[in-house]
């Protein structure tokens, strides 16, 4: 297969469906050398020739059209279905999917009732506000820290950010459902928050910290010849810039902390992913439930980046 | 210029600096520097680029810190013991070359953001002494735009009205006019003019030589760090003493 139609490009293309003036331009080039001899090209079509010749750019060809391109689509995602389905039709599996609503919500007698993977839904996401806004301040405080003058500060934040980056996530909720709850006697859920918090912390430091440095220096200088204190510096003027720059990988935070609160399932807090591996436990519809929760982690988290990217262009066009 | 005798008999002392020495790692860019500066005194500050002179000016409200020798800004003496380096800032207007006004800010806002954080005051009487100030800079019109809407030029002279807004006693101007057109330089200039017939005590960094002339009590020239000569206008454009005086006054006056 030539190298412009291999798979891997796939994805790429099809996020450039609409017309390429690419396209265009060797169409033309193609006309440009057949008119060359019969000498009636347009005035345009040599130069552009002459920038694309045809045995160098190879757009144009059959495996670039569009009807190759969504056969090669087509063709992907059918051999993907198939290879699930055979498998499972292979190993016997028996497709419940008739099964499934009911774990999200029923009706019964007239009166809604939400199932468990509902609850556990709502559970997931009572643990991912609380902890964007735990991580948020322990970041900013962090980043504070790294940018002080303080050495001790500054000694503080690094050895936390090393501790946090350098071990795995599911050591840390061990070490804090083990060891620092039963010391502060904190409850599973707040475990699972205080220990996604200090995770997800130490990432939202590094934002912070890039956003805060990314506001240019004369800006710090302004505010101190105008008697401002660091504090008012950077509450007045520093932060409502900086934030702006923050906002773009703050989504991508916010949404690797709706992924990681599935971590909360190992200390048997009742979120979305706990609840799958109940219901699984009971009725081994192991295919449907995990596929289900999938997708409601997909929809949460494709929500989530397209309210932010709207937030995000207001606050860069807000005034 | 009799208006310098003046001051110099009546005037408090609001800048001293005494063996000021200044490192940037090795390069050594403030030597031995000596300069006093009475109230109500316009001092301009010039010499090849390199030579330390924002260095200099920046060290005036600790945006540098000097390594060795005195300074002392409005009775405050610029050490390790210095508790409060914002209330001498307050005191220590200064208008920047990179004009560095705050961009989410409305021009209003951001002359009542000293005012208010600064020196307390209510958002009203803030926002009465900034209509005062950016009258005074002749762009009352412009209050209610943000920074990125303006000229220059206009940028510039808001910057200018920020600073006094707080209402310091020293207003220190480092190229202010640099970075601009050649078309609003004067309107900048115009504004630090009208500013120096109010008395303010002035130190400017420029190489406004026809705007040294008619403001400057006292001109200093600085080359490698060092103070080279520091005349009065009239001596200095007639009959500077020192050779790298003349050479530098030959190569910007003659074009």
């Amino acid at each position: 297969m030539p190298k412009n139609g291999s798979l891997w490009q796939l994805g790429v293309k099809f996020r450039y469906l609409r017309p390429q003036p690419g396209r265009r331009d060797s169409r033309r080039v193609r006309t440009a050398v057949a008119s060359q001899d019969s000498k009636d090209s347009a005035i345009d079509e040599p130069t552009v020739a002459a920038r694309f010749p045809p045995n160098v750019v190879s757009r144009g060809r059959w495996w670039n059209a569009q009807w190759f391109d969504t056969l090669q689509f087509s063709v992907f995602s059918g051999a993907l279905l198939w290879l699930v389905v055979s498998g499972a039709t292979g190993m016997g599996y028996n497709w419940q999917w008739y099964r499934v609503p009911r774990f999200i919500f029923e009706v019964v007698d007239g009166e809604l009732i939400w199932g468990p993977l509902a609850t556990g839904l709502v559970v997931t996401l009572e643990i991912t506000a609380c902890s964007v806004v735990l991580a948020l301040a322990v970041g900013l405080v962090t980043a504070l820290l790294r940018l002080s003058d303080s050495f001790a500060g500054r000694i503080v934040a690094k050895v936390y950010l090393e501790a946090v980056r350098n071990t795995p996530l599911l050591i840390q909720i061990y070490l804090f459902y083990f060891v620092l709850g039963p010391i502060i006697g904190l409850d599973r859920f707040w475990v699972g928050v205080a220990c996604l918090s200090a995770f997800e912390g130490a990432f939202a430091c590094e934002v912070i910290r890039g956003g805060i440095l990314s506001v240019p220096r004369g800006q710090w200088e302004a505010s101190d010849s105008i008697g401002l204190g660091r504090a008012q510096a950077y509450f007045h003027v520093i932060l409502p810039q900086a934030v702006p720059l923050m906002l773009p990988p703050l989504t991508g935070l916010i949404i690797s902390l709706v992924k990681n609160s599935a971590i909360v399932s190992v200390i048997a807090v009742f979120d979305l992913t706990t609840e799958a591996r109940n219901i699984i436990a009971d009725t081994f519809l192991s295919f449907e439930i995990w596929m289900t929760v999938a997708a409601i982690y997909l929809g949460l988290t494709i929500t989530l980046s397209v309210c932010m990217s709207y937030v995000e262009r207001r606050v860069r066009t807000g005034h | 210029m009799n208006i310098r005798e003046d001051a110099l008999v009546a005037g408090k002392v609001m800048i001293e600096m005494e063996g000021v020495n200044k490192w940037f790692g090795d390069f050594h860019v403030l030597k031995d520097i000596n300069l006093l500066v009475r109230e109500r005194e316009r001092v301009v500050l010039c010499g090849p680029s390199g030579s330390g002179k924002s260095t200099l000016i920046r060290c005036i409200n600790r945006l540098e810190e000097h390594e060795e020798g005195r300074i002392v800004v409005h009775g405050q003496e610029f050490g390790d013991d210095l508790q409060d380096v914002a209330a001498v800032r307050r005191e220590v207007g200064m208008v920047f070359q990179q004009l560095n006004l705050f961009p989410h800010l409305t021009v209003l806002e951001n002359c009542m953001l000293g005012p208010t954080k600064a020196r307390g005051l209510s958002n009203a009487e803030a926002r009465d002494r900034a209509m005062e100030y950016l009258n005074r800079v002749r762009i009352p019109e412009q209050a209610e735009k943000y920074p990125g809407q303006l000229s220059g030029g206009q940028q510039q002279r808001v910057a200018i009205a920020r600073s006094l807004c707080v209402q310091p006693e020293i207003m220190l101007f480092d190229e202010p006019t640099s970075a601009l057109d050649p078309e609003m330089i004067k309107e900048v200039l115009d504004v630090m003019i009208d500013l120096a017939q109010t008395g303010m005590t002035m130190i400017v960094v420029t190489h406004e030589m026809g705007f040294a002339r008619t403001v400057a009590d006292e001109i200093v020239f600085m080359d490698e760090g060092r103070i080279v000569e520091s005349a009065p206008p009239d001596r200095f454009f007639a009959n500077p003493e020192s050779d790298r005086t003349k050479l530098f006054l030959d190569q910007i006056l003659t074009h």
